[in-house]
């Protein structure tokens, strides 16, 4: 990667963090949280972006960014008597910014001639010329949008005009008399290295004069005591020596002098010609700052000095330390601790064989290796993991254009924002969580109306929640609205031949019908939510990852959709079994129960298969070792176990295994890098022994049909009882 | 001996391409988040000359900048601010908070060099 490229990529980075407080920023100031320090921070983040994009040439995103930063600059000045006014807007412009950012980092081309865009940036424009959105298409618009924001190239000089200028370039040898003020010094300004600099431009001659220097005693380090008259050749430009005394051209005199002239440096040499053109007159007094130059335009800033002190007064937002490190670093890193924690298992499986770990020293410093190894997988694991702040934050976007495109008025509140998950996984519920929020406010929130009726608020409300139980990561979408409409669910389920008219379902078994493929309640195909996209590809996204979502509704009262889902990725809590003399591990987040299959009720049940009757439920037998190709079908149960699963789907399932070992942590080993993926088989773990085990795939062994011929094949062979 | 120069800015985009142009073009370079930031490193560094951007949170470049003049000791230091307006408000405001110079950003290298080279009279 080249430097260039790596700071492009610091860049997008950057701009996640930036985007970040602004959304944050936005956030509060909806929350009525008018703190001066809040808007300061989001003008930061805008004007950071708006730098970087400019060094990228990213003209767009830089020209979004300043209509926005305008507006924020008058807010923050007060110039916008009711930023509340300009929130709504400001947000869309957000948004806007957020895409922007997204085309220049994945190359797709934005159209900025786009109407909705021309619209957003003349409504900025209008919401600042105006000082207030009051009228936010009024006509001033026009104008502000052409111009955006153009680096005006160095402007040089209050002398005289460029015209005048110009013939000089031609003349060999330019001489002028150059007179520091004291504010050149202050400002921490060095003749002398004014001078030097001159010298790029051609050969120098300076002669110093020491009229005006007072008696050593009597000088002050800064006084303004010296002179220099200069003569310079080759042929350099008046314009290119006012550029060398460009940041001091008001601290200064700069005089030119004839060139025809003599050494002499008079202004009277040659009458006819004005011979002195004065630069600018510095200030003569001594502390006295000079005043501003003429009326400040219309839109000058103020200082923000005094921002910067209450900025510094209020408690300041503590700053993270951190350190940007590759992903595949710490993959890497993951990878050999998961290794480490085999090896430790491995050692202490052999000690104990040895007999040596009978040796109080032994048994000790094993305890320590694996309490330290523990640890450090632990602490490890916790690089990866990230708050879902960022992921919260994109949502409320997704409730807005949601709420817009809907007619309906909804918040989004948002709880445990701090709770922190796998980075995996929080970029891979980014699309199942958007889709499930899009649900909500399309098909939960009812439109004000209705809800009125209902004696409902107007405004909907969704909170999204996340936070950590019992070893998991619980995400909660709740809404206040309708509510599912259970038979209305049915009926659909039935019509689309999903299940059979005349099948009971619990009301799990109900919403678990949302999630069967195809399946959609819209009555009619919205921008939202009828994208081709149905709560089974959610389903199917959440069960990738691990984890699980079942609904839960309440008619007129609400719905809440949880998502369970593993902390990590790396590392799962499973159940070691047996099977024909192999060992294999069943994720403990499937498993419900265990039970020797002496005390299992098998029933045959009609053209459904053999099942498990368990306190009145009945649940599909799978023979766990004809499912994974171990074996024939077993005959007999009664000397095996039976492990009660449950699909991510909410699919029940009851494993014929022959023996279960015990509950383990298990590094979990892809599988499908070298064999593909393999039918009922999630991935693999090294055990203690160094022997692998397998890992089984509980929602394709138990949540499918296959599932059910597999055990009417059990029950066939072994007959049933 | 080269020149030490301490940059300071929030972003880490822009302390990114300052180190970059300035390093490439032989400076030894540190770097500073804001101006809080910029103060302690100005002791512990004990540049030749500063590069400074305005808005940034805790202590802007201002407010970077008072402190500085206003210790004795660093009365004569070329600061030089990065600005992405070259508005000429700005610049005088620059300058009557005791700016020595200003860069607008985006920068080019050699407009940063040339810039450096007018307040210490050295390239490198």
């Amino acid at each position: 990667m080249t430097g260039r490229d790596s700071l492009r990529e610091t860049f997008f980075q950057e701009c996640e963090d930036l985007l970040e407080v602004m959304t944050d920023g936005f956030a509060r100031l909806e929350a009525a949280e008018r703190d001066p320090e809040t808007i300061n921070a989001v003008f930061r983040a805008v004007h950071s972006i708006k730098g970087g994009a400019g060094a990228f040439g990213f003209e767009a995103l830089v020209r979004c960014a300043h209509a926005l930063e305008d507006v924020l600059d008058d807010m923050r000045n007060g110039r916008i008597a009711d930023a509340g006014l300009v929130l709504p807007l400001m947000m869309r412009g957000g948004d806007r910014l957020f895409d922007l950012v997204e085309a220049e980092r994945t190359g797709v081309p934005f159209d900025e001639t786009a109407a909705d865009h021309r619209a957003l940036l003349q409504e900025l424009a209008a919401a600042r010329a105006d000082g207030s959105a009051a009228s936010p298409l009024s006509a001033p618009a026009e104008a502000r949008e052409e111009d955006g924001f153009v680096p005006t190239p160095l402007a040089i000089l209050p002398l005289g005009d460029a015209a005048e200028a110009a013939p000089d370039s031609s003349l060999p040898t330019l001489r002028f008399r150059f007179t520091p003020t004291r504010t050149l010094y202050i400002n921490g300004n060095d003749p002398v290295a004014l001078l030097r600099a001159l010298r790029e431009l051609g050969p120098v001659t300076t002669e110093a004069t020491l009229d005006g220097l007072p008696p050593l005693d009597a000088a002050q380090w800064d006084g303004a005591y010296l002179s220099w008259t200069v003569t310079l050749e080759g042929g350099a430009s008046r314009a290119e020596v006012l550029e060398v005394f460009e940041f001091v051209a008001e601290d200064a005199r700069l005089e030119f002098l004839d060139e025809m002239a003599d050494a002499q440096p008079t202004a009277t040499a040659v009458p006819g010609i004005a011979p002195v053109r004065r630069l600018t007159l510095g200030l003569s007094s001594d502390e006295a700052m000079p005043p501003a130059p003429g009326p400040a335009p219309a839109h000058a800033s103020p200082p923000v000095v005094p921002s910067a002190r209450s900025a510094a007064a209020h408690a300041p937002p503590e700053a993270r330390q951190s350190i940007r490190v590759d992903l595949e670093r710490v993959d890497r890193l993951i990878n050999l601790v998961g290794e480490l924690v085999i090896s430790e298992a491995m050692l202490s499986q052999s000690l104990s064989q040895s007999g040596a770990a009978q040796d109080p020293a032994v048994v000790t410093s094993l305890g320590q290796l694996k309490q330290l190894s523990t640890e450090l997988q632990e602490r490890i694991m916790a690089i990866r993991a990230q708050s879902v702040k960022p992921l919260f934050q994109r949502m409320s976007r997704i409730v807005r254009e949601g709420a817009a495109a809907a007619g309906c008025e909804v918040r989004l509140l948002t709880d445990g924002e701090a709770t922190e998950v796998d980075k995996t996984v929080i970029e891979r519920l980014a699309d199942p969580l958007t889709h499930m929020l899009r649900n909500a406010v399309d098909h939960g929130i009812e439109d004000p109306e209705t809800r009125e009726e209902a004696g409902k608020p107007r405004q909907g409300t969704v909170l999204l929640s996340a936070a950590h139980r019992s070893g998991q990561v619980i995400i909660e979408i709740t809404d206040d609205g309708a509510g599912i409409d259970t038979e209305r669910v049915l009926a659909k389920a039935v019509e689309k031949g999903l299940i059979p008219a005349e099948a009971e379902l619990s009301e799990q078994d109900i919403y678990n019908l949302l999630f069967e493929p195809g399946f959609s309640t819209a009555p009619r195909i919205s921008d939202l939510s009828g994208r081709g996209v149905g709560m089974d590809v959610v389903r199917s996204e959440i069960r990738a990852l691990g984890g699980r979502v079942t609904l839960h509704s309440v008619r007129g009262r609400g719905t809440t959709a949880t998502i369970s889902l593993p902390l990590t990725l790396a590392v799962v809590e499973g159940m070691l079994i047996e099977l024909a003399g192999e060992t294999l591990v069943v994720p403990s987040t499937t498993l419900r129960e265990t039970m020797r299959g002496t005390d299992a009720a098998i029933h045959r049940m009609g053209a459904g298969g053999p099942v498990l009757v368990m306190r009145g439920e009945l649940v599909p037998l799978v023979d766990l070792g004809l499912r994974l190709g171990y074996r024939a079908a077993c005959t007999d149960t009664t000397e095996r176990s039976l492990l009660l699963v449950e699909s991510s789907a909410g699919r029940r399932a009851a494993l014929i295994v022959d023996d279960i070992i015990g509950q383990r942590e298990v590094v979990i080993k892809g599988l499908s890098e070298n064999y593909g993926q393999v039918p009922g088989i999630a991935a693999a773990t090294i055990l203690g022994d160094g022997s692998i085990a397998l890992i089984v795939d509980v929602d394709q062994v138990a949540g499918n049909e296959t599932a059910l011929r597999d055990a009417d094949t059990l029950l066939s062979a072994a007959g049933a009882r | 001996m080269p020149l030490k120069i301490l940059a300071i800015d929030d972003s880490r985009t822009m302390r990114g391409m300052l180190s970059e142009a300035l390093t490439e073009a032989g400076f030894e370079t540190h770097l500073a988040e804001d101006g809080e930031d910029g103060l302690r490193k100005l002791e512990e560094v004990q540049p030749d000359l500063v590069i400074t951007d305005i808005n940034m949170p805790r202590l802007d470049g201002f407010g970077f900048i008072d402190a500085v003049r206003a210790d004795r000791r660093h009365r004569g230091l070329p600061i030089l601010v990065l600005t992405t307006e070259s508005a000429q408000d700005l610049k005088d405001r620059a300058r009557r908070a005791g700016a020595t110079g200003w860069i607008v950003k985006p920068f080019h290298e050699t407009k940063l060099v040339s810039a450096i080279r007018r307040v210490t009279g050295r390239g490198v």
